[in-house]
């Protein structure tokens, strides 16, 4: 394996930054994953800056235009620039992975200290999680949105809810090995609050797990939102998300296959560059699980 | 070894009992009258109370579900808002494309995956073994319809190899459906061939470096020998055990390739019936796909003890 050890000076502590730049700087494919990202999001971020047209504006005597100087990715069915909408698509794509990574380790992280430390709660949680795994996460997402309507705060959720049962698994059986640790029977004996023990005792072992999980949680957010935009069920086309440019571009798919092809390319390297970054900073922070191999 | 199957059988019921209840609250519990939100703003009264009635929405909640459920036990997943139809009629007339593309994909993907997994673990660290793991990167995370359009834009636009969509069922010959089915299939079995490859390299690598393969080896046995009888063997349970999660993944996936290619399986169906708001219709899919999914599991369950003796069925 190449896990190295890393001798860490004085009280054993790295400043956060350190860690990052350790991180960013442990592979050139990290680096470049960084240096990709960095780019995806500061163009989403400054996108009325960044892109050379209104993404919105329809111009019908441009339509399905090949790449050309003045539309770097060609244009699409209603003579909208690709190359801006794929740019604005980007702000979708982050707030959905995001939203989706906080979302979900906050309830997951709440359900799993509750499943893993009191015990009769745990069977009907248990149970309810593995209920939840065992319905298709694509399927649950859109019948969501095809009840509750297509506005981001349901895809949102609708993305959110199949990723919180493993959250809740990978922070129970943390906390249910931590609890045999002695200095948390220690504080159980000494008579500790069952709050204090979680917040003091078993939280914090449950930090960079879950660090790790957010990332990849993060990466199959923006994988099923692309998806759902994809089949339809996803965000309104007026505002572009990389899915449903693909989504629009399906008809056109033989005429200018850029429509669907471009998108996908990002929607792609932006995923990669997320996961790549998630094995990084798992193998920086837990190398016995990068030994084990076992992510996801 | 009767008791341990009936022990997991049982275990298996209170999961999908929460299925249920969950796919039923999930209409009920929306907020708004569902049989508006279904309808769309356009329906008449008329409609809307052929709605209720057809979903039951007109009795106290508890009651629903007690009918609901008994209806199910009975094989009658509801009927169509739509078309009218039973929705057990429209799932089986869809069957079978589904049903094809994800064997043919499971079968496909072991087929690659397994080798794979194993050269990438018997020479770790070397250009196989990352050229493996860059597959595996890939394939979690490059969306499906997006290897199914670069498919389609390769073999059917630029190569003509294969039609761009469509499905012929087995019954008319092999080599037509074959030849229909095996873009959706490349399409699809990437992803799992991810996720197969990963867990049996991971798999064999903690047992390469285990006492007795090194004992093999000093007996001098072949190292195909060595791989095949003393590793690959051991590493049956994690292997089929990912082919059982990944199950869930082939489901989300059919939905996806089954929409790029045009294949009228289950997948366009619930496509078209969330465009159309059709209920019954997605709840009963969801409903039949996570039974199969249990019920893969189970008898993945069941398969541990007869695959591997140190199991015991406790």
């Amino acid at each position: 394996m190449t896990d190295q050890t890393v001798f860490t000076p004085g009280d054993g502590r790295v400043s956060p930054l350190d860690r990052v730049r350790e991180i960013v700087f442990s592979s050139p494919f990290v680096f470049i994953a960084s240096l990709i990202l960095a780019i995806i999001v500061l163009s989403a971020l400054f996108a009325p800056w960044v892109v050379p047209h209104d993404p919105v504006r329809l111009t019908p005597a441009q339509r399905l235009k090949p790449p050309s100087e003045i539309y770097w990715l060609g244009t699409d069915a209603y003579g909208r620039d690709l190359f801006s909408r794929i740019i604005y698509g980007g702000r979708i794509s982050l707030v959905v992975g995001l939203g989706a990574a906080v979302f979900a380790v906050a309830s997951g992280l709440m359900l799993g200290l509750l499943a893993g430390y009191i015990r009769w709660l745990d069977a009907i949680l248990m149970r309810m999680v593995d209920g939840l795994m065992a319905i298709p996460n694509i399927l649950l997402a859109i019948a969501i949105v095809s009840l509750w309507g297509a506005g981001i705060w349901t895809v949102l959720i609708a993305i959110t809810i199949p990723e919180v049962p493993r959250v809740v698994r990978l922070v129970r059986s943390v906390v249910l090995s931590a609890r045999e640790e002695p200095y948390v029977e220690a504080a159980i004996a000494a008579g500790s609050s069952t709050w204090l023990i979680m917040r003091r005792h078993l939280l914090p072992n449950t930090i960079a797990p879950l660090i790790i999980q957010g990332t990849y949680i993060c990466a199959s957010a923006i994988l099923v939102e692309a998806i759902l935009s994809f089949l339809g069920a996803g965000i309104n086309p007026e505002t572009p998300s990389w899915g449903n440019i693909m989504a629009e571009g399906r008809i056109y798919f033989q005429i200018n296959p850029g429509i669907v092809l471009w998108p996908g390319i990002v929607v792609s390297v932006a995923i990669l560059a997320i996961n790549l970054l998630g094995d990084a900073v798992r193998d920086a922070l837990d190398p016995r699980m990068a030994k084990r191999g076992i992510d996801r | 070894m009767f008791g341990y199957i009936v022990q997991r059988i049982l275990a298996a019921v209170p999961v999908m009992g929460f299925v249920a209840l969950f796919v039923f609250l999930m209409l009920r519990l929306t907020p708004g009258d569902p049989a508006a939100i279904i309808a769309g703003d356009t329906a008449t009264p008329e409609q809307l109370q052929r709605i209720r009635e057809a979903l039951g929405l007109n009795d106290p909640l508890h009651i629903q579900f007690i009918t609901w459920i008994g209806n199910l036990f009975q094989g009658d997943f509801g009927t169509s808002v739509i078309s009218g139809k039973p929705v057990i009629e429209l799932i089986a007339a869809r069957m079978e494309p589904t049903i094809s593309l994800a064997l043919t994909t499971i079968i496909l993907s072991v087929l690659i995956a397994v080798p794979l997994g194993v050269i990438a673990a018997w020479k770790h660290g070397t250009l196989i073994d990352r050229f493996v793991m860059l597959i595996s990167v890939l394939g979690f995370s490059v969306p499906v319809f997006v290897i199914g359009y670069l498919m389609i834009s390769l073999f059917s636009m630029q190569l003509n190899w294969f039609p761009v969509q469509g499905f012929r069922p087995i019954g008319d010959g092999l080599g037509q459906f074959l030849h229909r089915i095996a873009l959706p299939t490349f399409t699809l079995t990437l992803l799992y061939i991810a996720l197969i490859a990963r867990i049996t390299r991971t798999s064999m690598l903690e047992i390469l470096g285990d006492d007795y393969i090194r004992t093999a080896r000093a007996k001098g046995l072949p190292e195909r020998l060595v791989l095949m009888r003393h590793a690959l063997r051991n590493c049956s349970v994690p292997i089929i055990t990912v082919i059982g999660i990944g199950f869930a993944l082939i489901i989300s996936g059919v939905v996806v390739t089954e929409s790029v290619f045009n294949l009228p399986g289950l997948g366009r169906l619930t496509v078209d019936a969330v465009l159309a708001r059709d209920y019954p219709v997605i709840q009963a899919v969801i409903l039949l796909a996570s039974l199969i999914y249990v019920v893969i599991n189970l008898l993945i369950d069941i398969a541990y003890v007869l695959l591997d003796p140190r199991i015991r069925y406790s």
